[in-house]
């Protein structure tokens, strides 16, 4: 760099290299956001969705498990005693009442996605969830009552499109 | 003929000088033990995996709705299929166990010391390679274990300030792992291996530079170094005929040791298998993570027990010669962390009960407090051994390689 005593105007020439070099590597990082950005969903994992349920095969007591976005949803018909047990019952872990992880008392819809880190809870007889990986409980709301799940297990999008049936994945 | 063709590769190339350089010339302490073997062992391994894999990518197929299907064509109807396959998925575990014994063997010895610093830290960014590789291949057979190991180490990355959730999509390409999940983890699997191999070089530049150390823990005068060729290349020949022995007794005689049985069983994203535990390879690690209760903690801990070995350069502040050889307390600090790496394997395996929990906890604490005694501890200690004098064995060794 001999010579730069000769530049009669070094800032403009430091200013010129500097605008240059944030240019040419804002360049440079938004080349690479097509590559960073195609290991996003496609659209037809996009298309997946929305999953459509006839819920009205499942008896009082039942549960059925359906593929949402590739995940199951567990759908529950409580029973009376049960609805009441769970609407007198508080949690701590993430405190939630029942009522407002349900649209209708009768039917409970959760992603069958231990919020710890992502396994299949197995149905307890009692009408809860144990997880069998780290030991996670979950109640008959889907609310978590032993960790490690730090979470209540997530209640999808849904909403009644007729008395019987649902469709997961979108709101009214 | 021969001659005259050397010459006129080497007044355009340095053929000769690199091979006398690298090899029939590179000085090598005469005192290497067998523990310096695994370093060759390490690429011997690297080499047979690249080959095994890419003559396997020839007949496997990443889709979700073929790669469990192609892996029993590779088993039943490929010739020599069984075999690929056995070498592969023994060599990976034998991958580990060689990684680990240099480990172990660099970490008794203080070869990480100055000036070995970025030999160590080249080699943990090779540790990390091959962790990201074996799990990654780990999905391919997709069976269930393949499925739910990688869908709970996907998972981990929701621990992610912010956008964690965002992260585990981008990761899997899906809300779950799947078919976009599987095809991208084949093409990185496929890729690694040659950035492994770049990183390998970098690694044996840096080991040229500063020489390979030695049980003594000095650097020895001329007199006491040999060439590398014939020297050690027939004693790195020696410990690889009897590396081959032990990997086809597994190889040929209990290839299944390494593959769990639920793997047998197709993915099935709607069903947990009973048990799930990782590869033998990352249980101490997995224990980790069990062990904190909070999941952005037990991420950060396993983070940190993989990571943490980069900063013994700086946290062994003993300058006594020879590693673990000459220091008694170091010594003992080592094998209580050998042993406790072994305990915390054992936690990893059980399923979780309130004993399991505990003795993952105290395990884990041990595992962070041997690094956190050790700055002090090797302070201490070298004082002790300066007040009372070296060792007659050392003096000598000091004196006589003085020249």
């Amino acid at each position: 760099m001999s010579g730069s005593d000769t530049i009669d105007n070094p800032d403009r020439r430091n200013f010129l290299g500097t605008i240059t070099s944030v240019a040419g590597a804002t360049g440079a990082a938004a080349a690479c956001w097509p590559f960073v950005s195609s290991m996003n969903p496609s659209a037809d994992v996009l298309a997946k969705a929305t999953t459509e349920v006839d819920i009205s095969s499942i008896p009082p007591g039942g549960e059925h498990t359906v593929a949402w976005q590739g995940k199951p949803v567990f759908i529950v018909h409580r029973t009376p005693e049960q609805i009441k047990a769970m609407e007198a019952k508080e949690t701590t872990i993430d405190p939630e009442s029942d009522s407002k992880r349900v649209l209708k008392p009768e039917w409970l819809v959760v992603v069958g996605i231990c919020t710890h880190l992502g396994c299949v809870p197995n149905r307890d007889p009692e009408g809860g969830w144990l997880c069998p990986c780290h030991g996670s409980m979950y109640d008959a709301s889907g609310r978590v009552v032993r960790g490690p799940a730090p979470r209540n297990l997530e209640v999808p999008v849904y909403h009644f499109v007729s008395d019987t049936k649902i469709l997961i994945g979108k709101k009214v | 003929m021969i001659k005259k063709t050397i010459s006129w590769i080497d007044q355009r190339f340095p053929l000769t000088a690199f091979v006398k350089h690298e090899l029939t010339g590179y000085p090598t302490p005469r005192n290497l033990s067998y523990w310096w073997n695994f370093g060759f062992l390490a690429g011997f391994v690297l080499v047979l995996q690249i080959v095994t894999g890419i003559f396997l990518a020839m007949h496997y197929k990443a889709d979700s709705h073929l790669a469990f299907d192609s892996i029993q064509h590779i088993m039943r109807d490929v010739n020599y299929g069984w075999l690929l396959r056995y070498l592969h998925s023994t060599g990976a575990s034998a991958f580990f166990v060689v990684i680990y014994v240099h480990m172990a063997r660099t970490l008794y010895y203080g070869s990480y010391r100055k000036p070995r610093e970025l030999l160590w830290w080249t080699g943990q960014l090779l540790l990390l390679l091959l962790m990201a590789i074996s799990f990654m291949g780990y999905l391919l057979p997709w069976g269930q274990m393949s499925y739910w190991g990688a869908e709970v180490i996907t998972n981990l990355f929701r621990a992610t300030p912010f956008i964690g959730d965002q992260v585990v999509v981008w990761l899997r390409g899906d809300f779950s792992v799947g078919d976009e999940t599987l095809t991208r983890f084949f093409a990185l699997h496929f890729l690694f291996p040659f950035i492994i191999a770049g990183a390998v070089v970098i690694h044996l530049v840096a080991l040229h530079t500063v020489r390979s150390s030695n049980p003594s823990g000095i650097n020895l005068a001329d007199k006491d170094n040999i060439p590398f060729h014939p020297y050690f290349t027939i004693k790195d020949m020696f410990g690889l005929g009897v590396y081959l022995i032990i990997f086809f007794i597994f190889v040929f005689f209990y290839p299944n040791t390494f593959i769990e049985a639920a793997n047998n069983i197709p993915a099935n994203p709607m069903q947990t298998p009973p048990h799930i535990e990782p590869e033998w390879y990352f249980l101490p690690f997995y224990a980790i993570l069990r062990s904190v209760p909070d999941l952005v903690g037990g991420v950060v801990a396993m983070g940190l027990s993989v990571m943490i070995f980069a900063a013994m350069p700086y946290m062994d502040r003993s300058r006594i010669p020879g590693g673990a050889r000459y220091r008694p307390w170091y010594r003992l600090l080592f094998y209580v962390f050998i042993a406790d790496i072994f305990l915390l394997g054992y936690v990893g395996a059980q399923a979780v009960t309130p004993q399991s929990i505990i003795l993952g906890r105290v395990a884990s604490l041990v595992y962070f407090g041997v690094f956190l005694v050790l700055p002090f501890m090797s302070k201490v200690e070298e004082r002790m051994l300066i007040k009372r004098g070296l060792p007659p064995a050392v003096k000598e060794l000091l004196e006589g390689e003085k020249a």
